[in-house]
């Protein structure tokens, strides 16, 4: 069966790491947002990153994607050092706040985009298809409900076709039918080597990802593969794990 | 920086203009209209208009364009358009550029309406050029551009930017000798207004209602008052960092 939303694959080279954060601390004002943060996010692969509000999730997306500076450690993507011109292409950056320009229609906004990104015109009427967008595509984006503005915020985030996609809260405030369409999306994306890595702070979404990235007060608490969080700690669920984690971190 | 991405972005930033129609009734429609009530106003007192229209036909683009820049630089500051803009391939200086030259476009067609207006329907009257005078106007359509792109770097909201309109612009109007002549002014506040653009907006608009050529005077002052607004666009440019500490 042919992939449902047709990505192109990443997967020619060796798998390797996409993201590299190594000892990364971001400090602002006198808070500690993110504290020596180590961590990987590999190609092929959909990372959760799972922590409550204020627990540095945006901080670490916008360190990846250069917009945060970071007080002490490095982080590369794809080789390249976070926020330099070569690494700024590779990136499909999804902010939590739409970040689209809402006197601008759907196919406007997609179209400037694509232009600052170098892509053609016709890869924007393929994601306009592809993300079900057509009939909206000469709406205002202020006049879109929040699910077709979250998937034309999206839009942008692929027109280039990045081999690394950088989502925060993508799903926050959708119902539970466009929530699945889009996580089978994010699937199709990860199945064709795409780095995915997500947040949220809601944690059932943990059941979608790969690996998990559990972040509390800056601090990471856990990294590794899904399956192995909730027997890692003895917890029955990964709200119990985050919980235990977090308590015995606080301890 | 590149051509394409420069021009792609000012192109951008007409097209939201052009679908918001109430910032092109503020930028072509209240000038125009304000002069027209001036210059009903002062139908009774001959001479007047010719005075004050010709001064404050070239402080509307400054205050008008100000306010317009401020406010849409700063909404592309915080609503995510422009994080997410510097998470991509695309420099500074093409944001930049970008607005300075939609906006410079706006500027330019409301002097040249609101000097159409002023000139041939609400009939100022002067000895010296139109097209000089207009060309002022012009000139501070561009300055109120500058001024609103480096004003919206020291805002963090909408209201904050209106804020720095009387801050920035009000000790203008007061001191640029179009309220009292600057050689009465006390010394201190004489020497204060050397420093201030809009005082070589007046001077411009002074010699190009009075002499009928192009003079010295009026090159210069032109090219202090485009100094100012090359210094403020710099200035602006450099508040435009990638990546927040």
């Amino acid at each position: 069966m042919p992939p449902r939303f047709g990505f192109v694959s990443h997967q020619n080279g060796p798998v390797a790491s996409a993201i590299h954060l190594n000892d990364v601390s971001v400090t602002l004002g006198e808070v500690h947002a993110l504290l020596h943060v180590g961590v990987s996010f590999e190609r092929g692969t959909i990372t959760g990153l799972l922590g409550p509000s204020g627990s540095g999730k945006t901080t670490l997306m916008r360190a990846i994607v250069g917009t945060q500076r970071v007080t002490s450690g490095s982080i590369t993507a794809l080789d390249a050092p976070a926020g330099s011109a070569a690494a700024r292409p590779l990136i499909g950056y999804m902010s939590q706040a739409a970040a689209l320009y809402p006197d601008l229609s759907v196919q406007e906004n997609l179209e400037y985009f694509a232009t600052i990104l170098d892509c053609p015109r016709s890869r924007v009427t393929e994601l306009i298809d592809q993300l079900e967008l057509g009939p909206r595509a000469h709406a205002m984006v202020r006049d879109l409900s929040g699910g077709e503005t979250n998937r034309t915020s999206l839009a942008v985030a692929l027109l280039a076709r990045p081999p690394v996609l950088i989502l925060d809260e993508p799903t926050v405030g959708l119902d539970p039918l466009l929530r699945r369409s889009l996580w089978l999306l994010f699937h199709e994306l990860a199945d064709s080597g795409t780095a995915l890595v997500v947040s949220s702070h809601v944690m059932d979404e943990a059941l979608q990802c790969d690996r998990l990235v559990l972040l509390h007060q800056g601090q990471l608490l856990y990294d590794g593969p899904r399956d192995e969080l909730a027997s890692s700690v003895g917890a029955a669920s990964i709200e119990d794990a985050y919980i235990a984690l977090a308590t015995k971190g606080r301890s | 920086m590149t051509a394409r991405r420069t021009w792609a972005t000012a192109w951008r930033i007409l097209a939201q203009i052009r679908h918001d129609k109430r910032t092109l009734a503020l930028i072509f429609v209240l000038p125009t209209g304000l002069l027209g009530l001036l210059a009903w106003m002062l139908t009774e007192s001959p001479g007047s208009f010719n005075y004050w229209g010709a001064a404050i036909l070239g402080v509307f683009p400054l205050i008008v364009m100000f306010l317009v820049t401020s406010v849409a630089t700063l909404r592309e500051r915080t609503s995510g358009t422009l994080e997410r803009l510097l998470a991509m391939p695309i420099g500074r200086g093409d944001i930049l550029g970008g607005y300075a030259i939609a906006f410079a476009i706006l500027g330019i067609g409301q002097a040249v309406v609101v000097s159409v207006f002023t000139f041939a329907v609400f009939g100022l009257a002067i000895t010296g050029s139109t097209v000089l005078v207009a060309t002022v106007a012009v000139a501070d359509a561009l300055l109120g551009t500058a001024l609103g792109l480096a004003a919206s770097s020291l805002a963090r909201t909408e209201f904050q930017a209106v804020q720095m309109m009387p801050l920035i612009l009000f000790p203008q109007l007061f001191l640029c000798g179009l309220l009292v002549p600057r050689d009465q002014l006390p010394v201190v506040l004489e020497w204060l207004s050397y420093a201030m653009p809009l005082t070589y907006a007046v001077n411009a608009t002074r010699d190009a209602t009075t002499s009928t050529g192009l003079s010295w005077d009026y090159c210069i002052n032109i090219a202090v008052l485009l100094g100012f607004s090359l210094a403020a666009l710099v200035g602006g440019g450099l508040t435009l960092r990638r990546s927040t500490k």
